[in-house]
């Protein structure tokens, strides 16, 4: 078997024009992971730059509210740039600069990777160039702003279904053209070894700081940790730390889209089958001849047919549950997390907020579960607006 | 691995000096009619070998060109049962079409998915002699070749420009003949990196004698010529892809001319 494994899943399933690039990136990454000189650096940045640790907020009325386990907010969404990206660009933007690379590319699916990737670039003076896909540039008009004015070029892609999956695809094709002075900073926890493993990595400080923080608070680890999971990245940083806590529940919120028995939906492990795309072996929505599917979903950071390998190899081993949650109910909780404590989350956070609305009362009140908050909302008024029909003139 | 095996694909490169013409097109672009009139056009040309394309959604390694094939050909309801048809169709052609040498060009996703067992073994009924999985590189070929090498379909390793330490570790695994992806990148775009090609190949032959193909990017007789004088071969990575997009249905005559002016321009080195 070759490197990069969780259980069957993972692997480099790549052009060989990427091959010494993935390796390079591995040697390097494997160099600068033990290097007190890059971790100094990278823990200042994440301290005095991205405001880490970020909260963990008790939502004493959601509590209330639901009438069972005790609730908190891993808050990401607090975080520069407004969302738990931001801590694995940073870890990549500076090794891309150890590497010598001085140019970045990344794809983008609700702008917020992109919107990071584009702010590291222009703090550690690099260029950049992020790969949208045509829709979600128009379902997040504000993010693409916010990328030109951080001095990023964004491309909008055309081709297949113009949305995360074409937009990983074209970094790709892109940075098998141009692999020399470019790094592309994949967003998730996805592709082809070693990206699953870095950006894991890199979000594992989300786990690590909750693991601490709920013992501070509770003096006991929490019931469940709950998160949404598109490629999967906010969710396994959320769940590295716990893995090994047999007794804490492990649950990714899939986009259910307008429901897991419709074509219109984006739940991988609920509809979805195992096979070999965007550079790793995993669970992907496709047709019986392997042909990816299309796939939707309200959230466009959750709009990806596939998902991360070590997330399949979570769902494999029973170690962690994943389960559909709708449009409808996403944007419910959004509306209601917004009213309930003042929080207006990202619409993919709200897919993790809407299931423990619908589970919490099955806890006791001596238990607690954490929802990780990924990110703001400011990005989604617009297209919840829409949702719920309401006709807003900016 | 003995090349005796792989008796079609030898005799493609058997005869001293002969360079080989590589034409490659979408199975099903427009057409599954068009695809089996186009292989015949191609094989009356001359054509040594023909690559035939089996589509996939998302060939995240492809420049536009073919990109847009796969998209034709998927729209047009083609599928990898629609891909043998096509190969079981050319077959019980009669004349230089029913013997010409054939390759599958892919992804890992639909063969993987169709069943590695089913589709090799597909594939040696109906004589496809070689396999090339774009997606598939040197550390995770082993989960296809056990069963291609069983079922006598050469699975082709590609070498790139940016392989290389990894040139002569390829070479020395490879079977069929050797896909030499120049320039780098995908088909259709520019190569940044200024590379010898010169040295890939003579670095490849320093540790076999599989032959060496160039390909991805030949759409001139000049380029074909100028890679046929380093190699044992030039691969036409989107020239008749190129011809189909502009001629749709009615691309045989022109190209019958391409691969015809191809191999003429070879047979010059």
């Amino acid at each position: 078997m070759s490197k990069g494994r969780y259980g069957i899943h993972g692997g480099q399933y790549v052009p060989e024009t990427l091959m010494r690039e993935l390796i390079c990136l591995e040697e390097c990454y494997e160099h600068y992971r033990n290097d007190p000189e890059f971790q100094r650096e990278l823990q200042t940045l994440l301290k005095e730059y991205a405001g880490r640790p970020s909260l963990l907020y008790y939502a004493e009325k959601m509590t209330k509210d639901l009438g069972g386990a005790r609730i908190y907010l891993k808050r990401e969404d607090l975080n520069h740039t407004g969302s738990h990206k931001i801590n694995n660009v940073l870890g990549q933007a500076l090794l891309a600069k150890k590497m010598g690379k001085t140019r970045l590319i990344a794809e983008t699916g609700a702008g917020q990777h992109g919107v990071a990737t584009a702010t590291a670039a222009a703090l550690l003076d690099m260029e950049c160039e992020i790969y949208m896909g045509e829709e979600d540039t128009v379902r997040q008009a504000l993010n693409v702003y916010r990328m030109e004015l951080l001095g990023a070029k964004v491309h909008p892609v055309t081709s297949g279904t113009r949305t995360l999956k074409d937009a990983v695809s074209a970094c790709m094709r892109e940075w098998t053209n141009r692999v020399n002075d470019t790094l592309y900073v994949l967003g998730s926890v996805m592709g082809p070894h070693p990206f699953p493993m870095i950006v894991r990595d890199f979000q594992s400080v989300i786990s690590q700081e909750a693991r601490r923080q709920i013992l501070e608070r509770e003096g006991s680890l929490p019931a469940a940790v709950v998160a949404c999971v598109g490629g999967g990245s906010n969710s396994m940083g959320m769940f590295y730390n716990f893995i090994a806590d047999k007794e804490v529940e492990l649950i990714g919120c899939e986009a259910a889209g307008k429901g897991v028995d419709t074509a219109l939906t984006a739940a991988t492990i609920a509809t979805g089958s195992l096979g070999i795309f965007h550079g790793m072996k995993s669970y992907f929505c496709q047709d019986v001849y392997g042909q990816i599917a299309p796939v939707y979903s309200i959230s466009a950071g959750l709009d990806y047919p596939g998902i991360g390998p070590e997330h399949a190899y979570l769902h494999d081993s029973g170690r962690a549950r994943y389960v559909p949650v709708t449009d409808d109910e996403a944007v419910d909780a959004f509306a209601y997390l917004a009213r309930t404590e003042g929080i207006i989350c990202a619409v993919e956070s709200a897919h993790a907020v809407a299931y423990v609305r619908k589970t919490a009362g099955n806890y006791s009140p001596d238990q607690s579960i954490i929802i990780c908050l990924s990110g703001r909302g400011d990005k989604d008024v617009a297209a919840i607006a829409r949702y719920r029909g309401v006709d807003l003139h900016e | 691995m003995s090349r005796a095996v792989y008796s079609q694909i030898n005799r493609v490169f058997q005869t001293p000096n002969h360079k080989a013409v590589i034409p490659f097109l979408t199975a099903g672009d427009p057409t599954p009619d068009c695809t089996v009139r186009y292989i015949e056009e191609m094989a009356r040309a001359g054509a040594d070998l023909i690559e035939i394309g089996i589509p996939f959604s998302d060939p995240t390694a492809e420049g536009v060109e073919i990109q847009d094939a796969n998209i034709r050909s998927l729209q047009g309801g083609m599928t990898t049962d629609g891909a043998f048809e096509i190969v079981r169709r050319v077959r019980q052609q009669t004349g230089d079409c029913a013997q010409i040498p054939l390759a599958f060009m892919t992804y890992a996703n639909p063969i993987f998915h169709y069943g590695c067992d089913r589709f090799f073994d597909k594939c040696e009924a109906l004589g496809v002699d070689a396999i090339i999985v774009t997606d598939l590189p040197y550390e995770e070929k082993q989960e296809m070749e056990e069963v291609a090498k069983t079922h006598n379909v050469a699975l082709i390793s590609m070498i790139a420009p940016t392989s290389r330490e990894r040139i002569q570790m390829i070479a020395r695994k490879a079977e069929g003949f050797i896909y030499v992806v120049y320039p780098v990148g995908g088909t259709g775009m520019h190569s940044e990196i200024g590379v010898d090609l010169k040295f890939m190949v003579e670095s490849i032959r320093q540790v076999t004698d599989v032959p060496c193909a160039v390909g991805f990017d030949i759409s001139t007789p000049k380029q074909a010529r100028h890679m046929a004088q380093i190699s044992d071969g030039a691969i036409m990575g989107n020239a008749i892809v190129k011809i189909i997009a502009r001629d749709g249905e009615q691309a045989a005559p022109a190209i019958y001319a391409c691969v015809k002016e191809m191999k003429e321009a070879v047979a010059r080195v």
